[in-house]
């Protein structure tokens, strides 16, 4: 059946979408997680809601003006946190806020949801059209690129913005420069996630791969490799189930954080029961 | 003998954001620190140590005075910091944060042309902590921590160390070893360091000069000079007190404020 399924050219679009899309998330949110901005994400989608609706308001390619929208809003409030010291977690709450109300008024005022929004909200396989698949794909490599070229001084201010700027690093320029790429990677991830689950995407993978232990390449390989599988795995059953694909993607990443910590736990206890007795039989 | 660093009349007043409290945390502050110098600094919390190194490193830029380090102003040519390294006071490091010893070292080479793993492995060994580095600095005890951060500003080969109460978090065995090597990189590596701290007697031991910081600075000179001096060490107390007395004022005055502010008094 999964052979039958590879046949349509939707499918096959929405994979190799899908794929692109899951790395792109997993390795911007890696940083956000260690720079303690996983809330981030949620805001960055919340602003491009708005976006979609100021681009179904006035006719206009949606994903192009959340694109314009998300990217500036991101810019603006780094700006703004910077220079009045607004707390992290008040900016995100003030994004996410302005960019639902920007589309709940829009939306009022073009009469209200349409199928092409509610698309946008909790992400579609069908509707992955050539235009969209470009666009994903222009936007993940020109992420994937950079983050890959900068990602040593990535990881240097998520470990400590002073001694990353100590050591030449211009960190203000680095961090308009990642939320920029956040925004972009939020973007593509837009028509196949949807607004309300992005965020999961970004951390959820990379939680799970934190708990692996390992060293940073490991891990962000690891985080990639789960948040492929879940988006592979999740887009067929969504197909094969008749169900959301968002929601099923996230649900998986979800079995797969609960199985590692049980797996976890379960190797912790042997471990110690090893251990305990070893000093009885010493 | 040339001057690694050189500061000159330098002042710093902390202004707190879109209000009009300001906190002068520096005055007139002028030394300077040879070749192969080991400067403690020493002084209460509050003193302005770290606003000290923060401007000496860049970080903080709208200081009044003059900074050189190499004989290069810093605001003039900032490239000159790059021949300084840098250990913050620091909490413990994270110990889910997803990165190996040698990651960790390794950052110190950004922005350096030659990268190699051989200087990594040399750096590590200097710090003695050569069989650590696949491990995951979370794992790392607060000490070992220290001395990877030490590692890690030992790969871009910096000609002044600044050291920020680098035994804050360092388990209770490990200050005299974390003092050998502080010792060691000074003498045997030739690097001039900086180094802030509480412990006097660690400072007396190892410094060759003292700085007594106390928002102004009231003495700078030899060790021996100021250790010796039971005068010096009286003033240096007192200076301490009325700056400790100073600064719990200021805080029960915050909290009768906040309490002043938080209160409310119904009309008869």
């Amino acid at each position: 059946m999964v052979f039958e399924i590879l046949q349509y050219s939707f499918m096959q679009r929405a994979l190799l979408s899908g794929a692109v899309v899951a790395a792109t998330c997993s390795v911007v949110g890696l940083f956000l997680v260690l720079r303690r901005q996983s809330l981030f994400g949620d805001a960055l989608s919340h602003v491009a809601f708005g976006g979609i609706a100021v681009g179904l308001f006035t006719s206009i390619y949606p994903i192009w003006t959340a694109l314009v929208v998300s990217v500036l809003a991101s810019l603006g409030i780094t700006k703004l946190r910077q220079s009045t010291k607004i707390p992290p977690d008040a900016a995100v709450a003030i994004m996410l806020s302005s960019g639902l109300a920007v589309g709940i008024v829009l939306i009022g005022l073009a009469g209200g949801f349409s199928l092409d929004l509610e698309s946008f909200l909790f992400g579609s396989i069908l509707l992955i059209g050539m235009q969209d698949q470009i666009m994903i794909l222009l936007l993940s490599a020109a992420v994937l690129l950079i983050v890959f070229k900068l990602h040593k001084q990535l990881m240097y201010v998520a470990f400590s913005e002073d001694q990353a700027r100590v050591s030449g690093i211009n960190v203000t320029r680095l961090n308009y420069l990642f939320i920029g790429l956040a925004s972009l990677a939020v973007i593509a991830s837009l028509r196949l996630v949807g607004v309300l689950l992005i965020s999961s995407l970004i951390v959820i993978p990379n939680i799970t791969a934190m708990m692996f232990g390992k060293g940073f390449k490991k891990t962000a390989l690891i985080s990639i490799i789960i948040a492929v599988l879940s988006v592979l795995i999740g887009i067929v059953i969504s197909y094969v189930a008749n169900l959301a694909p968002g929601g099923t993607i996230v649900l998986i990443t979800i079995f797969i954080l609960l199985g590692t910590i049980s797996a976890k736990s379960v190797t912790k206890r042997i471990k110690m029961r090893k251990d305990i007795k070893m000093v009885e039989s010493h | 003998m040339q001057d690694v660093a050189s500061v000159k009349n330098l002042s710093y007043t902390y202004q707190v954001t879109s209000t009009s409290f300001s906190s002068r945390v520096l005055e007139n502050i002028s030394f300077s620190i040879n070749e192969g110098d080991l400067l403690g600094v020493i002084g209460p919390n509050g003193a302005g140590k770290t606003t000290l190194f923060s401007c000496i490193l860049g970080l903080l830029k709208d200081y009044r005075g003059e900074i050189r380090i190499f004989d290069q102003d810093i605001r003039k040519n900032s490239s000159v910091l790059k021949s300084i390294g840098y250990i913050p006071q620091q909490k413990s490091i994270e110990q889910t944060f997803p990165a190996t010893v040698d990651e960790i070292v390794s950052l110190g080479m950004i922005g350096k042309e030659n990268i190699s793993k051989e200087k990594v492995a040399s750096s590590l060994k200097m710090v003695d902590l050569s069989d650590q580095m696949h491990k995951r600095i979370g794992e790392l005890s607060g000490g070992q921590q220290q001395r990877i951060l030490i590692a890690k500003a030992l790969v871009s080969e910096p000609k002044l160390l600044i050291l920020d109460e680098p035994t804050t978090s360092v388990d209770v065995e490990t200050p005299n070893k974390f003092y050998t090597l502080i010792k060691n990189l000074n003498q045997k590596n030739n690097i001039s360091i900086m180094w802030a701290s509480h412990d006097l007697d660690a400072v007396n031991k190892i410094a060759n000069k003292v700085m007594c910081l106390n928002q102004t600075m009231f003495f700078h000179g030899d060790t021996n000079e100021f250790f010796g001096s039971n005068e010096l060490i009286r003033m240096y107390s007192e200076s301490s007190m009325q700056l400790h007395m100073h600064s719990h004022s200021n805080q029960k005055k915050k909290e009768l404020d906040s309490i002043y502010i938080q209160g409310h008094v119904d009309t008869p």
